[in-house]
């Protein structure tokens, strides 16, 4: 049985899957439940300075999308940090930590940006033995109107002097939270890198307004006929998560910087994905808002059993494998030529692929053959661009096959040609590199 | 014991147990269940569902404004084609056309349920009585259409649509034809036929004379005259004969009559049934006058066939229902003598039977079956003598004979559903030949 216990940044748990900071993490009772069902740590809900607590909405906090069936694709929430008293807070996560040590406990801060407010709760927490500490510089709504949260994080020298501020106060790990509200992910990642960050997490949540309520005209969540952004996130997220990952991932000024993902990880293929993609491990919160905490059982075998199946025995094993194959479109190879081709046994002839293909791409699929109802590719017109694929409601039944090097592509009546060759090279290419002769 | 009398008797059940067994045999889709249903629809590029309604509703379409929360915009995608939409949710054999090419069918062997989304959406307009159809300007002309039942009323909705007006003459106290006289009670509940009858007239222009019966009221020469165009949708007014000796005896009844008995009947504890009923026929007749016969508290109901389950007109879906209720079906049998003593039945007699060099042929070897009640249900067919044919209208196979357009042999008269030569015994059909006979006439009087 493969062996999925995880170590990151010196920070040990029997499994990869964290809890994100959130609501699931707000107190001990509902750490605990989540420590039974199965859950390898947690990062403890964003804790503020001591003082009154903040004040939440007493109306609706989330807002959701939802697909077919009314599962929830996406969520957005309106809710700010822990309302509760920060010795309240601190108290739990002791006994937490005490009654569950071989989980993680990390716990997420957000104070304002003064060294000596961080100087204050850092010793507090310290002193509960958690495991390390997380910097909310992500939180989109509310706290960043107060010169905090998302309004540290898009400022790279903020990002960089509070990190090293927490690195000079804390014996602690540091792992820093960075919001995807931001042009480039890699500046944030590179100041965070630069102050001596232990880690990076990724993505929190999206400003978002997930929808407006066409009796009252107002944004949703509404609260008295209001409502403003929130912070997105859930299976909608994945792919941009996947993309900000991989940008630190590759990025050379942050070689080494250990990365914990979140972002959509419904599934234990998700999670998977983001390992390859570089993660150390992954957090996950929306899936549990959705299904509670049992998902976790899911997760832990579907990994277990699919580096079973493909031979990894430890996370490392398989750690970052994808990132080298994430490079910049001039450097994809042109002459990669694949056309779609049908399982007529699969196929129900629904004629989504036909029509999706005739009316929005390359009029390359036929809806009738020989005066019968079939569908089938023109490999004349077929340019490979997978929109069947993706618009097929079964599975496998299309699949985008590459023709092998000499064979004839239809389409360009030309070769395809076994030699790499890219943009770069390319003759319509005004700023093509010339082969030194 | 009222349950177990011998013979034809009342009161079998309790009022409760009638109120149970003839309620919704489908009950509607709530809005939740309507929109889980609706999700299941891959929204098709020239659905085969469409492709196989007769009408060719738009079924994509309107299951994806159901889905988006949008059902009075599905009903009128429904109603633009089938403005009996209503009925053909409840009554049309979705399982032999929309929902048996369903590619859902085709994946998992579960269709989308079409024909309850469609009840969703009409009953949703119906209930507020939303009227999506407006009349075109007065066009001066005056049409006669014979019959009100779903060919009739399709006709007549299109011709005043289109500017007409229509008046139908009705032979029966109550419009809907089949709608409200031949369909099984537990397909339209609560007065549906009549409902959508209202329906179907509130868009103005169209006059129905009930009780006025070509033949015996009025002639089809006085409607050629007096009318600028006539549609015949009269359907078939009478019933084929067993060819079994002893069918005149008292307890032999047609099964059209019985179940439009049963939808007549204001207390269906007064309806007498057999204790042990026998119904002739392979149809969706002999199918449900069986299922109500059971419903009604027979102890046995048998139907007898006399070819095979492949060969039945009902479908494999009614077939399967007519069990799960109880009735036995049994195939190749056809009925010879019907044995009564004291005017009371007692059993009948049926021979089996077997296809010999493709002809059906009596085996020699019979067998009885007790019985208190036979219903015949072996086919309908025209009244010609009430035609006064002779003249030009032409039949074919003993039905009005009609091209492509309706139009029958005789200048100015058109003619659809059952009683004409393309008819094929379903709503559906009939609402599609009203429709577009309509669409004929509005042409050639236009021309």
């Amino acid at each position: 049985m493969a062996d999925i216990r995880s170590e990151f940044v010196g920070i040990k748990s029997p499994n990869p899957f964290w809890l994100a900071s959130a609501p699931p993490t707000d107190k001990a009772y509902n750490v605990e439940r989540a420590f039974r069902a199965g859950w390898g740590g947690v990062v403890w809900k964003t804790l503020g300075e001591e003082g009154p607590p903040v004040v939440n909405v007493n109306g609706p906090r989330y807002g959701a999308i939802w697909g077919a069936d009314r599962r929830l694709l996406g969520l957005n929430n309106i809710e700010l940090i822990t309302d509760r008293d920060l010795y309240v807070n601190l108290r739990e996560i002791k006994q937490v930590k005490k009654d569950w040590p071989d989980r993680a406990v990390v716990v997420s801060l957000m104070v304002p940006c003064e060294e000596d407010a961080w100087k204050a709760i850092l010793p507090l927490v310290e002193e509960t033995g958690a495991d390390g500490i997380e910097l909310n510089f992500g939180c989109p709504h509310g706290m960043s109107e107060r010169g905090m949260g998302a309004a540290v994080g898009q400022v790279p020298e903020y990002v960089e002097m509070v990190v090293r501020w927490c690195k000079a106060n804390t014996r602690m790990p540091v792992i820093t939270k960075l919001t995807p509200n931001i042009t480039d992910i890699r500046k944030p990642a590179r100041a965070a890198h630069a102050g001596g960050t232990d880690a990076v997490s990724l993505i929190n949540t999206i400003n978002s307004i997930t929808s407006v309520n066409l009796d009252t005209f107002s944004p949703e969540p509404s609260i008295d006929g209001k409502g403003t952004h929130g912070g997105y996130c859930g299976p909608a997220v994945k792919p941009i998560a996947l993309s900000m990952v991989s940008e630190i991932a590759r990025d050379a000024e942050c070689a080494g910087l250990p990365i914990s993902a979140i972002g959509g990880i419904t599934t234990w293929r998700d999670a998977a994905e983001f390992i390859a993609m570089g993660a150390g491990n992954v957090q996950v919160c929306t899936a549990a808002m959705t299904y509670g905490f049992k998902i976790v059982q899911e997760m832990i075998s579907g990994l277990e059993n699919w580096m079973d199946a493909k031979g990894h025995a430890t996370l490392a094993d398989f750690t970052g494998r994808a990132v080298a194959n994430v490079t910049d479109w001039q450097f994809l190879n042109l002459n990669y030529v694949t056309k779609a081709r049908i399982d007529q046994e699969k196929c129900i002839s629904c004629g989504r692929c036909h029509i999706a293909c005739e009316d929005t791409s390359h009029q390359a699929i036929t809806q009738t053959v020989n005066g019968k109802r079939m569908f089938e590719v023109i490999e004349a017109e077929c340019v490979g661009c997978n929109l069947c694929v993706n618009v097929c409601p079964v599975e496998d039944c299309i699949s985008m096959v590459p023709l092998s090097p000499g064979s004839l592509d239809e389409r360009t009546k030309e070769p395809v040609h076994a030699e790499y060759a890219n943009w770069t090279t390319h003759p319509n290419n005004p700023m093509a590199k010339t082969a030194a002769e | 014991m009222t349950r177990l009398k011998d013979g034809i008797a009342p009161g079998r059940l309790s009022a409760a147990q009638y109120r149970d067994n003839f309620s919704d045999l489908h009950p509607p889709l709530d809005d939740h269940e309507a929109l889980v249903a609706a999700d299941r629809c891959y929204f098709c590029h020239d659905a085969p569902c469409m492709n196989a309604c007769p009408t060719s509703i738009d079924i994509p379409l309107f299951i994806r404004e159901i889905a988006t929360g949008n059902p009075l915009g599905s009903a009128k995608t429904i109603f633009d084609q089938n403005i009996l939409g209503g009925m053909c949710a409840r009554v049309c054999p979705t399982e032999q056309l929309c929902e048996e090419v369903c590619v859902r069918e085709t994946a998992e062997g579960k269709p989308v349920e079409i024909g309850r989304l469609q009840r969703y959406a009409t009953d949703t307009a119906m209930a507020v009585n939303a009227q999506f159809f407006l009349r075109a300007p007065a066009t001066g002309k005056k049409i006669a259409v014979v019959g009100a039942g779903p060919a009739g009323l399709a006709c007549a909705h299109r011709l005043a649509m289109n500017g007409h007006e229509v008046e139908i003459f009705e032979a029966k106290k109550k419009s809907g034809g089949l709608n409200e006289y031949g369909i099984a009670t537990y397909k339209t509940v609560d007065g549906f036929a009549q409902a959508e009858v209202n329906y179907v007239t509130a868009i103005g222009g169209i006059t129905i004379h009930n009780a006025k019966s070509l033949g015996r009221d009025f002639k089809l020469a006085d409607l050629t005259s007096d009318y600028d165009a006539v549609f015949l949708g009269m359907g078939l007014g009478g019933v084929n004969a067993l060819d079994a000796k002893g069918e005149d005896a008292k307890g032999v009844a047609d099964a059209v009559d019985f179940i439009a008995d049963l939808r007549q009947a204001k207390d269906l504890g007064k309806l007498a049934i057999g204790r042990r009923v026998v119904v002739i026929g392979g149809g969706m007749t002999a199918i449900d006058a069986a299922i109500q016969s059971k419903l009604l508290g027979a102890e046995e109901v048998t139907i007898c066939y006399r070819r095979g389950a492949e060969a039945m007109k009902a479908s494999r879906y009614e077939q399967e229902l007519a069990a799960s209720k109880g009735v036995t079906i049994r195939h190749w049998l056809a009925p010879k003598r019907i044995h009564d003593k004291k005017g009371k039945l007692r059993t009948i007699e049926l021979e089996y039977t077997e296809v010999r060099n493709g002809k059906l042929k009596g085996s020699g070897e019979t067998i009885e079956i007790a019985c208190d009640q036979v219903f015949k249900a072996i086919g309908q067919m025209l009244v010609a003598d009430d035609l006064g044919v002779g003249g030009r209208l032409e039949l074919e196979r003993g039905k009005i004979r009609i091209d492509k357009e309706g139009c029958t042999s005789l200048a100015g008269v058109w003619a659809g559903g059952d009683c004409s030569s393309t008819g094929d015994d379903l709503t559906v059909s009939a609402v599609a030949q009203g429709r577009d006979a309509a669409e004929s006439i509005h042409r050639a009087l236009a021309g």
